[in-house]
């Protein structure tokens, strides 16, 4: 029984080994970027728009909607990245419909390659909000003794989120595999609609913690912010 | 009985303890939050959105706990590296 797609290899040229993980990450990403390319070759703003369009504007409209309720900030900074963290990985769990597809979700590499992107965007972010200085002064917060607990803390978080995905994921595609041998008949389907909803779910949560933790690196001048949108919304009153 | 014996017997022992241990904890904690957001929502509706989301975040995290010994208990049966470094030695 396979735990992780790493060793199941599609195919080899030259000593090249394509494994699974990377030959359905292609696949998953040629889609995303097949859509998005049907879907924004004739944009309109007219009222007249078409099926594709406004499909992926029901999306991005809605990811958009959630950042800007947890981050309390202009989310159109944070959008490229969140936004594909999220399509990416609630692709790539929802294609498990397709007989003799593997998740690279379930693949730890996947999943650790994720969280180090998030691991990397949060001081990008944060520098380029607040910069350097004031980016890691908040490291020393409440005192200098706790700067070792904040860096800890720093690569736990990333690796609980690799860790949580590629469980989750991995779970799911092993209690499938395990009731095939038990009751092979309807039991898995069942479980294999249950591993849907959550790959969904972990597709989301992931997508919600980075977003938590870019918010609370980038959250100094959120309450300027968030002063002056009560003032503003006083003064339209 | 020979070593091969004792790390599969103690493996397999294992991954059932790790697994039945570790889920008890994180059960408890979960029922005990969601049944707080449940008292929530009942009190307060319209902030329904804000507590199922926050609910969310919450369950992953503490799930997380949860999910370490699943990973555990599955390596320990699946990729035990003593299992494969004594079979390795047998041969």
């Amino acid at each position: 029984m396979e735990i992780t797609p790493d060793t199941i290899i599609i195919f080899q040229w030259n000593g090249v080994h394509i494994n699974a993980t990377i030959f359905f990450t292609w696949v998953v990403m040629v889609l995303l970027i097949f859509i998005s390319w049907l879907a924004t070759k004739n944009l309109t703003i007219g009222p007249k728009i078409s099926r594709w369009q406004n499909f992926l504007e029901v999306i991005v409209g809605y990811i958009r909607q959630q950042v800007r309720e947890i981050t309390q900030q202009n989310p159109d900074p944070f959008i490229p990245f969140l936004g594909t963290l999220f399509l990416f990985i609630s692709l790539s769990n929802l294609l498990v419909i397709i007989p003799g597809y593997q998740p690279p979700t379930g693949s730890l590499s996947t999943t650790s390659a994720l969280a180090i992107c998030v691991f990397f965007a949060i001081p990008i972010f944060g520098i380029a909000k607040k910069g350097m200085k004031a980016y890691f002064k908040q490291y020393l917060e409440p005192s200098i003794i706790m700067a070792p607990f904040n860096i800890i803390g720093d690569f736990s978080r990333t690796l609980a989120l690799a860790v949580r995905l590629f469980g989750n994921v991995m779970s799911g595609t092993l209690i499938v595999a395990v009731l095939l041998i038990i009751t092979p008949l309807f039991v898995p389907i069942v479980m294999q609609v249950l591993g849907l909803l959550i790959g969904q779910i972990q597709a989301y949560i992931f997508t919600v913690l980075a977003t938590v933790y870019i918010a609370s690196a980038t959250r100094v001048e959120e309450k300027l912010e968030k002063i002056e949108q009560k003032e503003g919304s006083k003064e339209d009153e | 009985m020979s070593s091969i014996d004792i790390i599969g017997a103690v493996s397999i022992i294992t991954a059932g303890i790790t697994i039945a241990l570790g889920s008890i904890g994180p059960a408890i904690g979960e029922g005990m939050a969601l049944a707080r957001a449940l008292g929530a929502i009942a009190q307060q509706p319209d902030e329904a959105n804000t507590i199922t989301r926050t609910l969310f975040v919450g369950l992953a995290m503490v799930e997380s706990t949860a999910i370490y010994c699943l990973v555990i208990s599955v390596i320990l049966i699946f990729a035990n590296p003593f299992w494969n470094y004594v079979l390795s030695q047998v041969g």
